[in-house]
C-alpha cells in the first residue's frame, strides 16, 4: 500500500537532488533542469494530499505551477540564449555581473 | 468784523501766487503787480475794520474771530491738575493789534510799491521770489499781530524770522548776505527759545494761552514786588525772546548785518515792523508785565542801555545803512525802556511814529544808494541835495522827525518816553536824554555827509552832467533811462563794508582811486551821476514823510492842549478787560489804571519844562553834527584822532561781534570738534567695536562648521566606507552562493522553529 509517507519521501528525495542540482552544478541548462525536478517535487506533494484528503484544490494548484514553470522556462531559455550571445558560454561562474 | 483773518490770508495768497506760479512765468511787473494789489486790498480791509473799531464804545473795541480749530480739546498737566489743552486759529482785533495792523499794512503797501522800482532790475524770476518773500512776511507778521492767543502769535513770530532770514539773503550768492541771514536766523533762535519758554510756562501756570484769559488770570494774581514768582519768570522768559526779535542787548548783534538785505526790506522788516514784535508782544502782556515789577526794571534797563550803546556805534560809522541800523537799535532801545518804566501807550506811540520816520529814512536811504548806483558808504557821497531834491526833502522830514523838533512825529513819542522815564528813575531819564543827543547828532551827520557839503563820490560822463543837474531839479528824472546803467552795480555793491576795511582808506586821493575801480571796472557803459529815483520810489517817500509829520499828532500830550487820544485809545489794551468776571481782576486793574493815571501827569510845568530841554538837547545835537560836518569838517577829523582808542572802539562796535566769536561762536565751535572727536571715537569706535566683534564670531563659527560639524559628517561617512568592506565580500555576484545562503537559511529558520521553540 502506498501511504502518504512515500509520497512525501519521494518529493523530498526529488527535491533534494533538484536543490544539490542547482548548488553544484555550472552549466545554466542542468541547473534549470534542476528547478524544474524542485518544482515537480512539489507537485507531487500536492497531488499525492489533494488525492488523501479528496480535495480538488491541491489538483488545480499543480496545474498552475506546471503552467508557471512553463512560462518561467520559456523566460529562462530566453535570458540562456541573450546570455550565450553576448559570452559564448553557459558557465554560471561567467555570469557574476552583479557584484561590487 | 467777522473778516479780519482775511487781512493776513491776502498777502499769503500773494505769496502763494508768485511763489507757485511767479517765480517760473511772471513777469516782474506781474509779479510786483500781484504782491501790491494783495496788500492794497488787505489794507483796505484792515482800513474798513479799523473805522468799525472806532465805532464802538471805548471799553469794548475788540472783535474776537475763531476761524477754525487747530489743535482740538487734549488734557494736558498744569500746575493745579490737568487743564484742556486748546488752540483756535483765534484772531483779535482790539486797539493795540488795530494800531500794528495798520502800520503793518500801509507801511507794507508802501514798501511793495517802491519795492516796484527798487528791484526793477533784478532778473525775471528773482523779483518774482522777492515779492513772495516780502508778501510772506506780510502774511506772518499780520498772523502776529491779529494772532488771539500765544500759539497763534509764535507761528507768525517764527515765520517773520524765516521770511527776515529769506530776505536778508536775497542776494544769496554773495557770501556775507548768506551769513547775514544765517546770524539773524541763530540769533533769534536764542530768542525764541525764550519766548517758547515763556509759553510753556504760561500755559502751566494758567492752564490756557489766550491772551484774554491769561490776562483776566494774571490780573487777579498779586503784585509780586520784591520776589521773584512765576509771573516774573513767565515775563523774563517772554523778554528773552522779545531782546532777540528786536534786538536789544545782547542779541542786538544781528540787526546791523541784517542791512546785506535789499534797502526796502530793511526799512519794512528791520525797521518798521518785525523788529517791533517784541515791542508789541511787551504790550500784549502788559498786564503780566505790570504784575513783575522786578522783570519791568530790568526791561527799562536793558532798554536804556541797548539805546545808549547802538546810539554811541551809530555816531562813528560810515555805511548810510548801517547808521540807520544803530539808530533803529536804538529806537527799539527807547520802546522798550517805555515799557520798562510801565508807559506802554508812549511805547506803542512810539513803535508807530518810529515805523513812520524810520521806514521813510530807509527808504530814502535807499533812493540814495540807487541813485549812487550802489554806493553806501557816505565818505563817497555829498552834496547830494541838489541831484535829489525829492529825497532830500523827505528825508529832512524824517530826520527831524527823530531828532525830536516839533512838530514831527517823533517828538511827541520820545518826549512821552522820556517824561514818563523822568517819572519813574532820573538815571534812565539822563540816559535817555544823552541817547536823544546822539541820535539828533548822528543823523544830522548822516544828512551831512550825504546831502551837504563837497560831492566826494566818483566821477561820471560830464557831457551828461547838466541833463542830469537840470532833469533832478526840476524833479524829473533822467530822460532817456533814468538808472539802467547805474543800478546793475547795486548788487555787487550793497554791502556793508565793514569798517576796519575802511578804516584806513580816509585820504580822498583814495577814496576816488578806490571808487573808480569800482564804478570803471566794470564797464556796464557810463554812469550818468547821481539822479532823483523814479516815481513809484519818490511817491512812498513823500507819504511817509507826511505820515512821519502828521502821525504825532494823535498823541499830543494834555500839556500841550491835546487829549493824548492814543494813549487813551490803547489803554484798553493794556489792563485787565473790564468784562472780567469777579472783583478782585477788576479791582486790581483799576487800581492799577488809577496808578498810572496819578503818576502820569504831576506837574504840567515839569512837563513842559522837560519838552523844552528834549527839544534843547535835539538842537544841541543838530548844532554840533552842523559844526562837526558842515562848517568845520576838519574838527570830526581832529577828534577822532585825539581819540583814537575811543574812536575806534565805537568803529569797531565794542567788539561786541568779536567778542560772542571769540566767546559763544568758539565755544560751540569746540564743544562740536570735541562731540566730533567723541563721536570719532566712542561711537565709531563701538559700531566699529561691534563689526569686529561680528567678524570675529564669524571667523569662530566658521571654524567650527568646518570643524566640528563637517567632521561629524565625514566620520559618519567614513565609517560607512570603512565598515562596507567587510560587508560587499558577500555581493558576489554568483546565483549560486546566494542560493546556498538561502538554503543555509531556510535551514536555519527551520532549525529554530522545529528546535528551539
Amino acid at each position: 500500500m502506498i501511504t502518504p509517507t512515500h509520497y512525501m519521501l519521494l518529493s523530498a528525495a526529488l527535491f533534494m537532488i533538484g536543490v544539490i542540482g542547482v548548488m553544484v552544478r555550472r552549466n545554466i541548462i542542468i541547473i534549470f533542469m534542476s528547478i524544474e525536478l524542485i518544482l515537480n517535487a512539489v507537485n507531487i506533494n500536492l497531488i499525492a494530499f489533494s488525492a488523501e484528503l479528496h480535495n480538488a484544490i491541491g489538483q488545480v494548484f499543480a496545474v498552475f505551477v506546471i503552467a508557471v514553470a512553463a512560462a518561467e522556462a520559456a523566460v529562462g531559455l530566453g535570458i540562456i540564449l541573450a546570455f550565450y550571445r553576448n559570452k559564448e558560454t553557459i558557465n554560471i561562474d561567467e555570469m557574476n555581473l552583479m557584484r561590487w | 468784523m467777522r473778516y479780519i483773518w482775511l487781512i493776513p490770508l491776502l498777502p499769503g495768497a500773494g505769496a502763494a501766487i508768485n511763489g507757485l506760479v511767479g517765480i517760473r512765468s511772471f513777469s516782474r511787473k506781474t509779479a510786483g503787480l500781484v504782491a501790491c494789489a494783495t496788500m492794497t486790498a488787505a489794507l483796505a480791509l484792515a482800513l474798513v475794520a479799523f473805522w468799525q473799531l472806532l465805532g464802538l464804545p471805548a471799553d469794548a473795541r475788540a472783535y474776537d474771530v475763531n476761524l477754525a480749530s487747530w489743535i482740538p480739546k487734549i488734557p494736558l498737566a498744569t500746575h493745579d491738575g490737568f487743564g484742556n489743552f486748546e488752540v483756535p486759529w483765534g484772531f483779535r482785533l482790539d486797539p493795540l493789534s488795530g494800531m500794528m495792523l495798520l502800520v503793518v499794512t500801509g507801511i507794507g503797501t508802501l514798501i511793495h510799491v517802491y519795492s516796484t522800482a527798487y528791484m526793477a532790475d533784478e532778473p525775471r524770476g528773482g523779483v518774482a521770489r522777492f515779492f513772495c518773500y516780502l508778501n510772506l512776511f506780510c502774511f506772518f507778521m499780520l498772523m502776529l499781530v491779529l494772532g488771539n492767543n500765544f500759539l497763534v502769535m509764535f507761528v507768525g513770530w517764527e515765520g517773520v524770522g524765516l521770511c527776515s532770514y529769506l530776505l536778508i539773503g536775497y542776494w544769496y550768492e554773495k557770501k556775507s548776505a548768506s551769513d547775514a541771514g544765517k546770524k539773524a536766523f541763530i540769533t533769534n533762535r536764542i530768542g525764541d527759545w525764550g519766548f517758547i519758554l515763556g509759553i510753556f510756562l504760561v500755559y502751566y501756570t494758567f492752564g490756557t494761552l489766550d491772551f484774554r484769559a491769561v490776562q483776566n488770570a494774571a490780573g487777579a494774581m498779586p503784585i509780586e514786588t520784591g520776589h521773584f514768582g512765576v509771573l516774573s519768570l513767565i515775563c523774563l522768559f517772554l523778554f528773552v525772546g522779545a531782546t532777540g526779535k528786536s534786538a536789544q542787548i545782547p542779541l542786538y548783534v544781528w540787526l546791523p548785518d541784517a542791512m546785506e538785505g535789499p534797502t526796502p526790506v530793511s526799512a519794512l522788516i528791520h525797521a518798521a515792523t518785525m523788529v517791533t514784535a517784541g515791542v508789541y508782544m511787551l504790550g500784549r502782556n502788559a498786564v503780566l508785565f505790570t504784575h513783575a515789577p522786578e522783570v519791568m526794571t530790568i526791561v527799562a534797563i536793558v532798554g536804556v542801555l541797548t539805546a545808549l550803546m547802538a546810539a554811541s556805534i551809530g555816531l562813528v560809522q560810515y555805511d548810510i545803512k548801517r547808521v540807520l541800523a544803530y539808530s533803529t537799535v536804538s529806537q527799539l532801545g527807547y520802546m522798550f525802556t517805555a515799557m520798562g518804566v510801565g508807559a506802554f501807550s508812549a511805547g506803542a506811540f512810539h513803535l508807530m511814529t518810529h515805523a513812520f520816520f524810520k521806514a521813510l529814512l530807509f527808504l530814502g536811504s535807499g533812493s540814495v544808494i540807487h541813485a549812487m548806483a550802489g554806493e553806501q558808504d557816505m565818505r563817497r557821497m555829498g552834496a547830494l541835495k541838489k541831484y535829489l531834491p525829492v529825497t532830500f526833502a523827505t528825508m529832512m522830514i524824517g530826520t527831524l522827525a527823530i531828532a525830536g523838533i516839533p512838530p514831527f512825529a517823533g517828538f511827541f513819542s520820545k518826549d512821552e518816553i522820556l517824561f514818563r522815564a523822568f517819572m519813574a528813575n532820573k538815571i534812565i531819564w539822563v540816559l535817555g536824554g544823552a541817547t536823544a543827543l546822539m541820535t539828533a547828532f548822528y543823523m544830522f551827520r548822516l544828512m551831512a555827509m550825504t546831502f551837504f557839503g563837497t560831492y566826494r563820490g566818483p566821477a561820471w560822463e560830464t557831457h551828461s552832467r547838466a541833463d542830469v543837474a537840470t532833469a533832478a531839479i526840476h524833479g524829473v528824472s533822467h530822460p532817456a533811462d533814468p538808472h539802467a546803467h547805474g543800478q546793475a552795480h547795486k548788487k555787487n555793491h550793497e554791502v556793508s563794508h565793514g569798517p576796519a576795511e575802511l578804516h584806513d582808506s580816509s585820504g580822498p586821493g583814495h577814496h576816488a582811486a578806490h571808487a573808480d575801480d569800482a564804478h570803471g571796472g566794470h564797464g556796464h557803459g557810463p554812469w550818468h551821476g547821481p539822479h532823483e529815483s523814479p516815481k513809484p520810489m519818490t511817491l512812498p517817500l513823500q507819504i511817509l514823510a507826511v505820515g512821519a509829520i502828521v502821525a504825532g499828532f494823535v498823541g499830543i500830550p494834555t500839556a500841550l492842549g491835546g487829549g493824548n487820544a492814543i494813549e487813551h485809545f490803547l489803554e484798553p489794551s493794556f489792563t485787565v478787560s473790564s468784562h472780567a468776571e469777579g472783583g478782585a481782576p477788576a479791582e486790581h486793574g483799576a487800581a492799577a489804571t488809577e496808578h498810572e493815571g496819578a503818576e502820569a501827569h504831576p506837574s504840567t510845568a515839569v512837563e513842559l519844562g522837560l519838552m523844552g530841554l528834549s527839544v534843547l538837547i535835539a538842537a544841541l545835537g543838530i548844532g554840533l553834527a552842523h559844526r562837526f560836518y558842515v562848517a568845520q569838517p576838519e574838527i570830526s577829523e581832529g577828534l577822532a584822532s585825539r581819540f583814537s582808542g575811543l574812536h575806534r572802539l565805537l568803529l569797531n562796535k565794542y567788539y561786541v561781534d568779536e567778542l560772542y566769536g571769540a566767546t559763544a561762536i568758539a565755544g560751540t565751535f569746540a564743544a562740536a570738534r570735541r562731540l566730533w572727536t567723541f563721536d570719532r571715537r566712542a561711537v565709531d569706535g563701538a559700531v566699529n567695536g561691534t563689526g569686529w566683534i561680528t567678524v570675529i564670531s564669524a571667523w569662530l563659527s566658521g571654524l567650527t562648521d568646518r570643524t566640528v560639524v563637517d567632521g561629524l559628517v565625514n566620520l559618519v561617512g567614513w565609517i560607512v566606507r570603512e565598515s562596507s568592506h567587510a560587508f560587499r565580500r558577500l555581493q558576489t555576484g554568483l546565483v549560486q552562493n546566494y542560493a546556498l545562503l538561502m538554503l543555509f537559511g531556510i535551514f536555519a529558520f527551520v532549525s529554530i522553529y522545529l528546535f528551539v521553540r
